[in-house]
């Protein structure tokens, strides 16, 4: 009942149109084939009227892209598996010369109007729910006989509010005519308790608008500074959660150099080129996974986060015994040999992978964000906040509770002693060293899901990391993490004023200068000797 | 390592010589680039630039052995001085050209015209004139390093954290100079100099005085760092190096020490800037990268750290290799380069001048890695 | 298609052989040209001046590849004048001085007739001098500034109106979404900058006010976009259509797509409109949250026409990687070089300045269609095409200009430069006229 009402109201919006019902009904699907937009816009929205279930497959399968043109317009849907006539859905084997029917920024935006008003009928609740949301951002003054018409069959509360807000929205997107002040009024009243960007959006244009009566106006600038506080005091919070993110990412990229260089007094310019692994194993992993089990690909990226460590770990355990083993105790030589290294490994990468960058895939579950309040947060970069927490807790749980840990532990501490009572020194080393390897491994995991993946990754985390080390105080994590954390919020409470360039300068001199006057960082290990 | 701390007191002929060689060499180049094409003896401009970029980079590569060799103090951060040096020049050079420029504009060089800036401002005054351009060449990297020095030995920064911080001092440079707004051409830099104190940067014969300059300032920095080094100071120097804490437990006062070194070797690394950016005929913010500090490392290493012929040479070869791999097999000379650094550090700790001096007892090897507290003494 | 022929029969190549294969070049490539003989004589030289190493080998190994495949090519045609050319491949290692230097050893040393090379603003601005000096040619096939106009130098890729001027124009319009509030966003370096100084200025002549314009720059490499995007987005709530212009360099690309895909801001949303992310970047990112987002270029590897699937075939044989992508400056050196060879034939001789005066008014076909010319400032005429991002990593074409765009060295948009124009033909030869003074405001060449 409700589908058919729709269907007369579009279809009467497509003869207001000024297309002819006769040809419409003669071939609808015709536009479709392309490739003119124009066409192709006219029969979507013909389609979404009265295509029928055959229509809504059709635009369905324009939408996930299976549906391909062939030669004199005939129209083929293939999912990959099966193909059949999209005009009339029977099965038929589709010709060598297909092309996929390919769209614009325009396209899409119909095609999603079509597609929302399809699910306005939908039995489902949260499937209308959702409708109503996208019909909401998209406040085409089209949809309005189909919302009003929605508003009044629409049964469950919270769908009939969005609706309410999507019919706000879409009143205030038109032109004022004669009479409507009322209902604009009432509508820049609801959009106002809405509040959000694209009700501000919508009510700037309204208190801009000089055709506008000017109680409505008056109203919509109240509403408009209203919700630009809610925003600004939002933000504050959505700059905190930014300097987090940042935060996580420098935290991940340090740990591993916590181990190496403030464990081990190793300077290990190599440590980014153990994160550019790290994340060409994950490449390498989503790969693998696509060919052989394309059911797992979805978590291949959970499953590269042990792969890239125990890879990345076993590369540092050779890099250990076949050239730092040699080096101790002459920290700036090993600086010297780890860059060579460095250099070494990212032209081994450009050899093997080509100097380009590579395409990771982010799985769906990591895209998008998740809005909390006023406070837009990104899934991915939540995923890195958790894991850097779990990396962290993970390596405290390491030193302090493992016979691992405890025998670095007094390796650092003194290491004669240490071998006196039977600790294996050498292999402790390897150990500890593969250790933050394996930990600059996970980090390129994390970083291949937000930045490039080249044989440059490295060098672009590389200061930052020893930074972060150097400021937090080497040798303890805790001033690891404080200084990552700091860092980052420092760097983004910073940018919006500043600009990017000049943060991140800011944050360096300030680091030079905290140095100066604290030579041993923010948590400095204490020591009985002169030198620490 | 305890090795060289006599040696520079022997070595005094070797400089003397090292120092002759260059300008000899310098003079010979730039002679031959004079002689008509089609003589046997001719040398052509490219070889020439080659040569005049090779000894600027050796300065640089003294300017760090001075302070890494003599001093202790691992720098990760003299292209800065280097860079700044440069852009002095730069600037010197950038006013030169005048109104010759694409837009044409007698007062304002063409980045700044297509800025639409109005005004020079404040700090490129009076960089038309050539000497005070020099004076700027030489006290703006000095400042910096008279006041970096100053906070960083006052508070004992040493050892790795200084290097770090070298090194986060010339990459905040580099981001500042790639920021158009800052006032240097960006990304671009400055290039496209015409004439230096009236005299065509393209004619042979100002190339050739050219090169015998830079012959002859690296010479005389050769001098004057053996000078230093010969010198009462330049024993200090050594045991500021070899045991700071001793030293200063003996009444001297290291930060002061290291501090004049410091500076006079950030001069030094100015000079070889401004030579350089003469013969190049670009500077731009990439000379501030990290990378190419290392690099000056580097080539120190090679040729023998502590020795001041040796920087000289390291830098010369490892250049003329460079120039010859990237050139012979493009795709493989990263690898090359690699595995000098790690081949140098691994078998040749004492660099190529390692291997004609008569061996000595090893210095005694470091049995513990020092872990706790990593110290700038030990390498 | 084989890449270097066998060699059937052995013939003098005389002046006929030589302009029927000067005549195939116009035709479609690699559709049955006549098999010639092993060229003879003393080699000419070809120069190939880009970064093997370094952070640009990400886009310039290509370019290496492309020109090492157009040079065999021709051998396999019979060279040039009856003489082989013979590729001199040096790497200048993303290092700027570095490009001086082996532009010097090019010219000097190899004496290369033409250089094919470059690709950042800044190793060109490097080298200029050097080929002023010695006289040499370069070809520079990537989109640029502009703003330039040197007798040494042939600009094959597009200037500023032929890629931002009219990318905004198909903003503005009705197909296009008809957007009202701009934000342009680049990596703070000399080619943003130009480009968003022509666009603020062309914005407001098209009645853009200043409030509508927002500018942003970030350094080299940027990859937390957090800020920025949420600045972007809350811009875009002016309750205005928005829509964004995007100059960020290759390589900060990928986490700021990333990044837009995940707050949730949309094509139809706000489109990004690039002028520096073509199928080679693409081949670097995972497309699907990239679908509908735009990019200005005068070439598509999508574009179907018989040469450009023809080019297309053999890239992939001659590179036996069949999926590797071709973008618009390895067009660019298939006009330019196809240009140069046409010039040396026309010349007779690979004299520098013979063949740099024939270059001028030489015309080559496009890949994509329409015939490119090279105008007296150096620099070609142009199609130009609005392609969307598809999931399979390619471009769609959704809009091309009505007719080829001439280029402009020198952009009527900035103050300083309205009145100037290049022309290197006698008796103008100045490649900063200024058309009001009727002076030539370098030294003209004699």
């Amino acid at each position: 009942m409700r589908k058919l009402g729709l269907a007369c109201l579009l279809a009467a919006l497509c003869l207001g149109g000024g297309l002819g019902e006769a040809s419409a009904q003669a071939d609808d699907f015709s536009g479709l084939a392309g490739p003119q937009f124009e066409e192709m816009s006219a029969s979507i929205t013909a389609l979404a009227a009265h295509g029928g279930p055959q229509g809504d497959a059709a635009l369905q399968a324009l939408e996930d892209r299976h549906l391909f043109s062939g030669a004199d317009g005939a129209l083929f849907i293939h999912d990959g598996a099966v193909c059949q006539n999209a005009r009339t859905g029977e099965a038929a084997s589709c010709p060598e010369d297909l092309k996929p029917v390919r769209l614009n920024n325009r396209i899409r935006t119909v095609l999603a109007g079509a597609h929302a008003l399809r699910e306005l009928s939908s039995a489902e609740p949260d499937v209308r729910l959702k409708a109503a949301q996208a019909l909401y951002a998209r406040h085409d003054m089209t949809m309005l006989p189909a919302l009003e018409q929605a508003m009044s069959t629409e049964k469950v509360p919270r769908v009939h509010e969005k609706l309410m807000q999507a019919h706000a929205a879409t009143v205030l997107a038109q032109a004022p005519a004669e009479g409507t002040q009322a209902t604009r009024l009432k509508a820049v009243g609801y959009l106002a308790e809405v509040g959000g960007l694209e009700a501000r959006g919508l009510l700037a244009n309204v208190a801009a608008s000089a055709v506008e009566a000017p109680e409505v106006r008056h109203a919509a600038q109240r509403a408009v500074s209203r919700i630009d506080w809610h925003l600004r005091v939002w933000s504050v919070l959505q700059n905190a959660f930014y300097g987090l993110s940042y935060g996580s990412v420098l935290l991940l990229a340090a740990t591993g150099l916590a181990i190496t260089f403030g464990v081990m007094g190793v300077i290990n310019m190599a440590h980014g080129e153990m994160m550019m692994i790290g994340a060409y194993v994950t490449w390498l992993v989503q790969q693998g996974i696509r060919m052989t089990v394309p059911a797992l690909e979805p978590i291949a990226i959970l499953i590269a986060i042990p792969v890239a460590f125990v890879v990345c770990g076993g590369i540092g355990v050779v890099i250990e015994r076949s050239l730092i083993r040699f080096l101790y105790g002459r920290p700036l030589e090993t600086l010297l040999a780890t860059w060579g290294l460095s250099l070494v490994l990212q032209q081994v990468i450009r050899s093997v992978f080509g100097p380009t960058n590579i395409a990771v895939q982010t799985p769906a579950w990591l895209s998008g964000s998740l809005m909390v309040g006023g406070l837009d947060i990104t899934l991915n970069r939540l995923a890195i906040l958790v894991f850097a927490g779990l990396v962290l807790a993970g390596l405290m749980f390491v030193l302090r509770r493992t016979t691992l840990g405890l025998q670095m532990r007094a390796v650092t501490q003194n290491r004669r002693m240490a071998a006196l009572m039977g600790i294996r020194t050498p292999k402790v080393d390897a150990l500890a060293f593969g250790l933050g390897a394996g930990l600059a491994g996970l980090a390129g995991v994390a970083v291949s899901q937000i930045d490039n993946v080249s044989p440059n990754l490295g060098q672009s985390y590389i200061i930052d990391s020893f930074m972060v080390v150097v400021f937090g105080g080497v040798g303890n994590l805790w001033g690891t993490l404080a200084a990552a954390m700091a860092l980052g919020m420092g760097g983004k409470v910073l940018e919006p004023t500043i600009g990017a360039v000049s943060a991140k300068i800011a944050i360096l001199v300030l680091v030079i200068v905290y140095i100066q006057r604290h030579p041993r960082g923010m948590f400095p290990v204490r020591g009985r000797g002169i030198e620490s | 390592m305890n090795a060289f701390s006599g040696q520079s007191v022997r070595s005094f002929k070797s400089v003397v010589w090292t120092a002759g060689l260059v300008l000899g060499l310098a003079v010979v180049l730039a002679v031959a680039s004079l002689l008509p094409e089609n003589s046997p003896f001719h040398v052509s401009a490219f070889a020439v630039s080659l040569a005049g970029k090779y000894l600027a980079y050796a300065m640089l590569a003294l300017s760090v052995d001075l302070v890494w060799g003599f001093a202790g103090i691992l720098t990760l951060g003299h292209a800065a001085f280097f860079g700044l040096g440069g852009y002095a020049m730069g600037m010197y050079l950038m006013r030169e050209i005048g109104a010759r420029g694409a837009y044409g504009d007698a007062s304002l060089p063409d980045f700044m015209v297509f800025l639409s800036w109005k005004r020079l401002p404040w700090y490129w005054w009076g960089t038309d004139h050539f000497a005070w351009a020099m004076l700027l060449v030489l006290v703006v990297p000095a400042l910096l390093a008279g006041i970096f020095g100053w906070l960083a030995f006052r508070s004992r920064v040493s050892g790795v954290y200084l290097s770090i911080i070298t090194q986060a001092l010339t990459y905040a440079l580099m981001l500042a100079f790639f920021q158009n707004g800052f006032g240097f051409g960006g990304n671009n830099g400055l290039t496209d100099f015409k004439d230096i104190l009236g005299a065509d940067l393209h004619r042979p014969a100002t190339r050739a005085v050219l090169l015998v300059v830079t012959g002859g300032a690296l010479a005389a920095g050769l001098l004057a760092s053996r000078f230093i080094v010969g010198s009462r100071f330049g024993n200090l120097l050594v045991a500021v190096r070899d045991s700071e804490n001793r030293t200063r437990f003996l009444g001297y006062r290291p930060d002061q020490v290291k501090l004049l070194v410091w500076v006079f070797s950030a001069m030094l690394a100015a000079i070889g800037g401004a030579l350089y950016v003469i013969q190049v005929g670009i500077i731009n913010p990439g000379e501030f990268a990290p990378a190419n500090s290392i690099e000056a490392v580097i080539w120190v290493a090679v040729g023998g750290r502590g020795t001041l012929s040796g920087a000289v040479l390291g830098a010369i070869l490892v250049n003329f290799g460079k120039t010859l791999f990237t050139a012979w097999l493009p795709e493989f000379w990263l690898y090359g380069l690699g595995l000098l650094f790690i081949g140098t550090t691994l078998f040749l700790p004492s660099g190529l001048m390692g291997l004609w001096r008569p061996v000595r007892a090893a210095p005694p090897e470091e049995i513990t890695p020092e872990v706790s507290a990593p110290e700038g003494e030990h390498s | 298609m084989p890449v270097t022929m066998p060699n059937l029969s052995r013939r003098n190549f005389g002046r006929l052989a030589l302009a029927s294969s000067a005549a195939a070049l116009s035709g479609a490539l690699g559709a049955g040209y006549a098999r010639a003989a092993t060229p003879k004589g003393e080699p000419i030289k070809v120069g190939i001046l880009h970064s093997l190493s370094g952070t640009m080998a990400i886009s310039e190994t290509t370019l290496k590849d492309v020109m090492l495949m157009l040079i065999a090519e021709q051998n396999s045609k019979g060279g040039l004048l009856g003489r082989p050319l013979e590729a001199v491949v040096v790497d200048p290692a993303s290092n700027w001085p570095l490009f001086a230097e082996k532009a010097r050893q090019l010219l000097s040393v190899d004496k290369a007739s033409a250089v094919f090379g470059c690709w950042t603003s800044v190793s060109r601005k490097s080298v200029l001098p050097v080929f002023e000096e010695l006289n040499g040619i370069l070809f520079y096939p990537v989109q640029y500034e502009g703003q330039e106009c040197s007798r040494n130098i042939f600009y094959t890729g597009a200037a500023p109106n032929q890629q931002a001027i009219p990318a905004v124009d198909y903003l503005l319009s009705e197909a296009g979404g008809g957007a009202k509030r701009f934000a342009l966003v680049g990596t703070d370096y000399i080619y943003p900058r130009t480009t968003n100084q022509i666009l603020v200025n062309y914005l407001k002549s098209k009645g853009i006010a200043d409030e509508d314009i927002m500018v942003n720059y970030t350094p080299f490499g940027q990859s937390d976009w957090q800020t920025i995007v949420s600045q972007l987005k809350a811009f875009g709530s002016g309750g205005k259509k928005t829509a964004v212009v995007s100059t960020i360099n290759g390589d900060a690309n990928v986490p700021f797509y990333k990044e837009l895909g995940n707050q949730g801001i949309s094509a139809t949303d706000i489109p990004v409109m690039a002028f520096s992310v073509g199928e080679e970047e693409l081949a670097g990112m995972d497309t699907k949250p990239l679908v509908g987002q735009l990019a200005a270029w005068n070439y598509f590897e999508s574009i179907e026409t018989p040469a450009n699937t023809a080019f297309i075939k053999e890239w992939h044989a001659y590179t036996k990687q069949p999926k590797r992508t071709t973008n618009d400056p390895m067009e660019a050196h298939y006009i330019g070089f196809n240009m140069w060879v046409q010039a040396v034939t026309k010349a007779g001789t690979t004299d520098h300045d013979k063949v740099i005066d024939a270059m001028i008014g030489i015309r080559q076909p496009n890949l994509t269609g329409g015939i490119a010319e090279m105008l007296p400032d150096h620099h070609l005429t142009k199609p130009v095409f609005i392609g969307e991002i598809q999931d399979d990593g390619q471009f769609s074409v959704v809009w091309k200009t009505p007719a080829l765009v001439p280029g402009q060295a020198w952009s009527p948009w900035v103050a300083q430069t309205k009145d100037l124009i290049g022309d290197w033909r006698k008796p103008i030869a100045c490649g900063n006229y200024n058309t009001v003074t009727k002076t030539c405001l370098s030294r003209k060449h004699a």
